[in-house]
């Protein structure tokens, strides 16, 4: 009798084994708040949706933070199998070719079909190598938009502006008329350097911005740019704009607060401001432009982020990543993302899906960000590879608040961008070498 | 003389092991790594590395950035120190004349020791908010236009008033158990050579306290270079800007948020090398000078 029920025991253990034999695989990411939640409820329902594979998300802290934390988990072998790098990072982890494995090769090997032209024009080389072969999946994918105030608009008598002219020369005298501070933004160097490099078709680095080479310069010591600098900072000091520090928040709030009327966020954000009860009707539109450098402004460059499948993992957790990766991409995933935080969908079918809902019927400026990526290219507006990019973008917002404080001028401060941006990518060259 | 010897000459050996291990694991290995790493430019993942000579250390000094951190972390650390031992030493003295309530006086003023520098740096923070600090609000109603993480000066205001407030409760506990331990008949004959308190106060009882002086000194160095990282790290909220930081942090920040691990190990070597020189310098001359009972 007892030797039955251990027999018995043993044969249910057996059974529940194999109902339960999973492959389970981790996700490492850094998406805090509103949109960790999203990631975790993305995570669920994949789990749910199938019994064969099971992923766990993990919050990292920030994308700094999330990528040193991958790193330093690599290096001792406890990679996550799938890991999310930020724009800034991508040089790093691209570079270091053996830490990933490509996510056009892992689709590929394990049966589901990728065609790089499923995805937006606008994300489909940024996390792409130099034979545009899609490395990371583009996950959450933004890019700069302008944001406003509708009743500071109605109240100044304007309109969202489409060019700095106009910005300087009618929006802002009337919205300080109207009690208000015309402009703030969030991310000086994302949004006035590297944008502005991308909204203007102007060259960012040598080697086609990064992608052909690692012995890359930056060109951002160039007269357009600084042109545009001359003129913020003449805005701060007529009371144009406002600089809160180098905070995403400390700029965004006063936006929230109605003090400042348009403020340049992250596409991303338009989830985040909607589930504010703000206490005025916001819209959002492109990022303006200078007539002056370009009468055909083109397409920015994705920011956010992208997923990285770690190399290192058996051929079975592999697989698991790639049926994720596939369910991921997904238009209805992909909707239900865009919807729930404001990131662009990455593939046109994601983007037809949301049209021929009528979500942007509803919400017109939900899709301010995908039709700013759809802007025709040019041919420096692909996105930039650059190493140390974390530092390049230290020095960048150093130097932008040194010269908003007075303590350099715009001539010094851009010189000094250069020279330090140049020298760190020589060394990362350097790290590169065998 | 009677000497204390162990009898078995393993036994020192074994009771010293723990010790050393422990130094060994936390201290010399990783210098030894750092020193190494110094000398190299490194993958972040690993994959390759090339030897580069000096060249992490003479970039550095070609760096204005450098010299600016390294600026501030000097003037930060003497402001800290001074500040927080000067002001910990006169709530002493203090609170050792007050008869009535002591206890209550002394846990008030000791109780901030209690709280981590990443709180103490949020508190910072909350305080000094742009749009509603509380001491935001009473340096504007003074004139002041004070802003966090705008204004480079501002911010390393904040900075030196968060590091001292938290600083403060140690010095004072060390200081009052110090006066407390000057003997009574001291005092007293001091009392008849001389009638003025602060006479009284810089002839003896300064003197008397130098030992305890001394280690705070040294200890307060240390937390204003060291310990501070979490104050810093919270009030510039992860983005360093133009703000202010320390070298410690600074080597953070290559390091950990940029990956340049050559580099960021070139400015840890730096500051061990710098860090013994003020230790050889502090027991060299300082001690010297001060009388232990």
């Amino acid at each position: 009798m007892t030797r039955l029920s251990i027999l018995g025991a043993a044969a249910l253990s057996v059974v529940a084994n194999g109902a339960f034999a999973q492959t389970e695989i981790s996700w490492w990411h850094a998406m805090g708040g509103a949109l960790g939640e999203t990631v975790n409820q993305i995570a669920t329902d994949f789990n749910a949706s199938q019994s064969e594979y099971k992923i766990t998300p993990a919050f990292k802290g920030t994308y700094e933070e999330a990528l040193t934390a991958g790193i330093a988990a690599f290096r001792a072998g406890e990679q996550p199998n799938i890991l999310q790098v930020f724009d800034a990072g991508a040089a790093t982890v691209i570079g270091a070719k053996g830490a990933t494995v490509p996510v056009q090769d892992l689709l590929t090997e394990n049966g589901v079909d990728f065609d790089i032209n499923d995805y937006i024009s606008g994300v489909r080389y940024f996390y792409a190598d130099s034979d545009d072969k899609m490395i990371g999946m583009p996950f959450n994918s933004s890019s700069p938009i302008m944001y406003y105030n509708m009743q500071a608009m109605e109240a100044a008598g304007v309109e969202a502006p489409k060019t700095w002219e106009e910005f300087e020369t009618v929006t802002a005298p009337a919205l300080v008329k109207a009690g208000y501070t015309p402009l703030a933004q969030s991310h000086s160097p994302w949004i006035f350097a590297e944008n502005f490099m991308s909204r203007h078709n102007l060259p960012y680095a040598t080697n086609d911005n990064g992608y052909t080479g690692t012995d890359t310069e930056i060109l951002i010591n160039a007269p357009e740019i600084k042109m545009h600098w001359t003129h913020v900072k003449e805005w701060l000091d007529e009371g144009y704009y406002a600089w809160f520090g180098a905070g995403w928040n400390d700029n965004q709030k006063p936006f929230e607060e109605g003090k400042v009327a348009i403020w340049l966020g992250s596409s991303g954000s338009f989830g985040g401001l909607s589930q504010l009860d703000l206490p005025f009707e916001f819209s959002a539109t492109y990022l303006p432009y200078w007539k002056s450098v370009t009468t055909e402004p083109k397409q920015t460059f994705i920011g956010g982020a992208a997923l990285f499948a770690m190399s290192g993992k058996s051929a079975e957790e592999n697989k698991a990543t790639a049926a994720f990766f596939q369910y991921l991409t997904s238009p209805e995933v992909q909707y239900m993302w865009h919807r729930e935080t404001g990131y662009v969908p990455v593939t046109v079918a994601a983007y037809d899906m949301a049209k021929e809902d009528g979500y942007y019927d509803r919400k017109p400026a939900a899709e301010v960000g995908i039709k700013q990526l759809s802007l025709p290219a040019g041919e420096y507006t692909k996105g930039y590879r650059m190493g140390f990019y974390v530092q390049i973008r230290d020095v960048m917002n150093r130097e932008f608040g040194r010269i908003l404080g007075d303590e350099t001028s715009v001539d010094d401060g851009f010189a000094t961008i250069e020279t330090e941006a140049n020298a760190l990518l020589a060394r990362f060259a350097k790290t590169q070498a065998n | 003389m009677k000497r204390a010897v162990f009898a078995n000459r393993w036994l020192p050996i074994l009771l010293l092991v723990p010790q050393v291990v422990i130094i060994g694991i936390f201290f010399y290995w990783p210098a030894i790594h750092a020193l190494r790493s110094s000398f190299f430019l490194q993958d972040p993942f690993g994959f390759g590395e090339t030897f580069v000579g000096i060249e992490n250390y003479t970039s550095l000094f070609h760096l204005p950035a450098y010299g600016r951190a390294a600026m501030f972390t000097v003037s930060f650390t003497l402001l800290v120190t001074i500040l927080s031992l000067s002001i910990a030493l006169l709530f002493a003295v203090k609170a050792d004349k007050v008869l009535r309530g002591a206890k209550t006086y002394r846990t008030l003023l000791m109780w901030v020791y209690a709280v981590a520098p990443p709180v103490a740096g949020v508190i910072g923070i909350i305080l000094f908010n742009q749009s509603w600090g509380p001491l935001t609000d009473l340096f504007k109603f003074f004139g002041w236009d004070f802003a966090l993480g705008v204004n480079y000066y501002d911010t390393a205001f904040a900075m030196v008033l968060i590091a001292v407030w938290k600083q403060i409760p140690v010095n004072f506990i060390f200081f009052l158990s110090g006066l407390q331990s000057i003997p009574k008949s001291v005092r007293e004959a001091a009392m008849i050579d001389n009638r003025s308190a602060s006479g009284r106060f810089w002839d003896v009882t300064f003197p008397l306290l130098a030992p305890t002086g001394f280690f705070l000194l040294i200890t307060n160095i240390t937390y204003s270079l060291f310990d501070t990282f979490g104050i810093i790290d919270t009030v510039v909220k992860g983005e360093p800007g133009n703000n202010p930081m320390t070298l410690v942090y600074k080597i953070y920040v290559d390091g950990f948020r940029g990956n340049d691990l050559g580099g960021s190990s070139a400015q840890s070597v730096i500051l061990m090398v710098l860090v013994l020189a003020m230790t050889v310098v502090q027991f060299r001359l300082v001690e010297r000078r001060i009388h232990y009972t």
